[in-house]
């Protein structure tokens, strides 16, 4: 296959961004026509990706490490991007979940010109990061996802959303510059930051505490305790798009790449695993007990995205294939199915005028869909067979039990079940309890005593209309679809996994790929 | 040893800024620390070898070249560095009319944080 396919993935999402931003410019009256175009160009570019990363799968399960040296500068000097299974396998997850996010915009009515063309950006920046072969093409494209999601954050926020977004800004900015930071240290330990020819270098102590800036950056991004809590406290003010978007796209990232630097330049190196088995029990454990304590829906999902950044990184501490396959088919269901629950949240949000859990009740009767929808959402993020998340469960404890970590077998057992008991509390508060009008003691005066984060964009209106658009339901039953499919059909996707995972545990054909002129 | 002490000075300034109260203050730690980290990628590619590379007399020499990696790096950087920062700046002047409160000034909050 041709390798300048590898360049669709980020050129034409960018092209498209900046066309609508053009757009946006010129044509100040036509609102609605606008809006129809940007619709069109952010959802057919990114079908446009999505289907190129579906041929980029293919090819990498067929053997082939794709490289594209951008300019025809030889290897060490080129911008190299490289597609293997688990880089084509991101991208195609993540392109599925833009697509997805962008058709929910628009049933939120949160989109808008410049709003899709930050997407696009921000998803440029995704892609990029997940195809490129070396650590400064990483910290740019990085940068390239951030800057659109500051923005994002900041114009789709409600009224907390200057604070949340200085400090979502700040932390970004400090982790930016430790990652730059680490990356100048390599450079000058090793004369490269070509992933390629970093293969292993960790065995030179320098360079491995150098590495050791960078993966310590990328535990800012990927939101790892104890390094999470800007995560939070910036997604619980942005709008219910925006937090779709961001919760399968932004911490992800952080994942992947501290799979891929430390699979190939650490060359899984079984010594340090231990601190990566550490955190990962503990981003669990924290953050499922922070979301138990959390009243409206969207805050307690959002400590569940650090809870389960955990288990990713279980994958990453066992460092076998059966491990690290595990991580990753963790990886793609969670994005899968967070977005599902994340959806429901933002349709409630939108229909309601609340998401805090106390205003809310007795929507099960109204919209039993959405209760469907979020039900098995739930359920699959639970663990619960035959859904997506239980087959992920499975595969980490079967890998933890084969390398004897046993202590990491009880902290998903123990955490699967605190998840559960927090997810039992959003369907009972969300669906059945009887509607808050008819509760004592209830009222909108007590606002102000509220901890909770007041959901932004959307009118404060009582808790009584029906969700109006069904578009809304659209994505999100997509998504539940995907998550009973994934848990009943789940053999293909396991398949796929393996070869990702036998892909980082030897790095030869992509060291060779990524390094040869 | 002068970039060594120059990126020393630079980050403890930059931290302590960070340590301030007032997004002003961690602005310029920010800035500081940006600073410090590019001196430090401008380092890396060794800062006494400096005669232009690829052009003019003695562009056959590799030993006598500046590495010209780490000062592409470092532009790239300056320029991310830059824009959030004036970023984090519109937030700040955002906030600061927000609490100033009149009509006006949220009009301008709106402005700055985007068109919503």
């Amino acid at each position: 296959m041709t390798p300048i396919l590898l360049a669709l993935p980020v050129l034409v999402p960018l092209g498209g961004a900046g066309m609508l931003l053009l757009l946006s410019r010129r044509v100040p009256g036509s609102a609605g026509a606008t809006l129809a175009i940007a619709r069109a160009v952010g959802w057919g570019v990114t079908v446009v990706v999505l289907v190129v990363s579906l041929v980029l799968l293919t090819d990498a399960l067929d053997g082939e490490v794709l490289t594209l040296r951008l300019g025809g500068w030889p290897s060490g000097i080129a911008i190299v991007l490289v597609s293997d299974v688990l880089g084509a396998l991101m991208v195609a997850v993540t392109s599925l979940l833009v697509l997805l996010s962008l058709v929910f915009a628009a049933a939120t009515g949160e989109d808008d010109g410049q709003g899709v063309a930050l997407a696009l950006v921000l998803s440029t920046g995704v892609y990029g990061a997940l195809l490129t072969g070396d650590l400064f093409s990483l910290f740019v494209f990085v940068e390239v996802m951030l800057v659109p999601s500051y923005v994002l954050l900041v114009r789709s926020g409600g009224r907390r959303r200057l604070a949340a977004g200085q400090r979502y800004v700040s932390v970004n900015l400090l982790a930016s510059t430790l990652f730059l930071a680490g990356v100048g240290l390599l450079y000058g330990v090793t004369g490269t930051v070509n992933l390629g020819e970093l293969a292993g270098a960790a065995r030179n102590p320098a360079a491995a505490l150098a590495t050791a800036v960078v993966l310590l950056a990328l535990g800012i991004k990927a939101a790892i305790v104890p390094l999470h809590s800007w995560l939070p406290s910036s997604y619980a003010v942005a709008g219910p798009a925006v937090v779709v978007l961001f919760s399968g796209l932004l911490t992800k990232v952080g994942v992947y790449a501290l799979f891929r630097i430390y699979a190939v330049v650490f060359d899984g190196d079984r010594r340090w695993l231990w601190v990566f088995l550490v955190l990962g029990v503990l981003t669990m454990v924290v953050g499922v007990l922070a979301a138990m304590g959390e009243r409206s829906i969207r805050s307690v999902l959002t400590f569940h995205m650090v809870s389960q950044i955990g288990y990713m990184l279980l994958g990453l501490g066992l460092f076998t294939t059966a491990g690290l396959a595990a991580g990753i088919f963790f990886l793609v269901q969670y994005v899968v199915v967070k977005a599902a629950l994340l959806m429901c949240a933002g349709a409630i949000e939108v229909g309601y005028g609340t998401d805090e859990l106390r205003r809310l009740g007795g929507i099960g009767r109204t919209e039993p869909t959405l209760a469907a929808a979020f039900g098995i959402s739930a359920l699959a993020l639970v663990g619960v067979p035959p859904l997506s998340g239980f087959v992920a469960n499975l595969l980490l404890v079967q890998a933890a039990v084969a390398e004897h970590q046993y202590a990491a077998v009880a902290a998903v057992a123990v955490v699967s079940l605190l998840t559960l008991v927090s997810m039992l509390k959003l369907w009972n508060a969300i669906f059945t309890q009887p509607e808050p009008a008819t509760r004592p003691g209830n009222s909108f005066a007590s606002e102000a005593t509220s901890s909770a984060v007041p959901g932004p964009l959307v009118p404060s209106r009582p808790p009584a209309g029906p969700i109006a658009s069904r578009l809304l339901l659209v994505p999100t039953l997509i998504l539940a679809g995907l998550a009973v499919s994934l848990g009943l059909a789940a053999e293909p996707l396991i398949v796929v996994c393996e070869r990702a995972a036998n892909g980082l545990v030897d790095v030869g054909a992509y060291v060779e790929a990524v390094t040869s002129p | 040893m002068t970039a060594a002490i120059v990126v020393g000075l630079l980050v403890a300034g930059g931290v302590w800024f960070l340590t301030q109260p007032g997004l002003l203050r961690v602005i310029f730690g920010f800035v500081l620390l940006g600073h410090g980290v590019n001196v430090l990628l401008l380092a890396s590619g060794g800062l006494d070898r400096r005669r232009a590379p690829f052009v003019g007399e003695g562009a056959g020499d590799p030993a006598a070249l500046a590495d010209p990696l780490p000062q592409a790096f470092v532009l790239t950087a300056v320029v991310i560095a830059f824009g959030v920062s004036v970023y984090l700046l519109a937030i700040l002047r955002a906030e600061s009319a927000e609490v100033g409160g009149d009509d006006e000034d949220a009009d301008e909050v709106d402005d700055a944080g985007g068109d919503r």
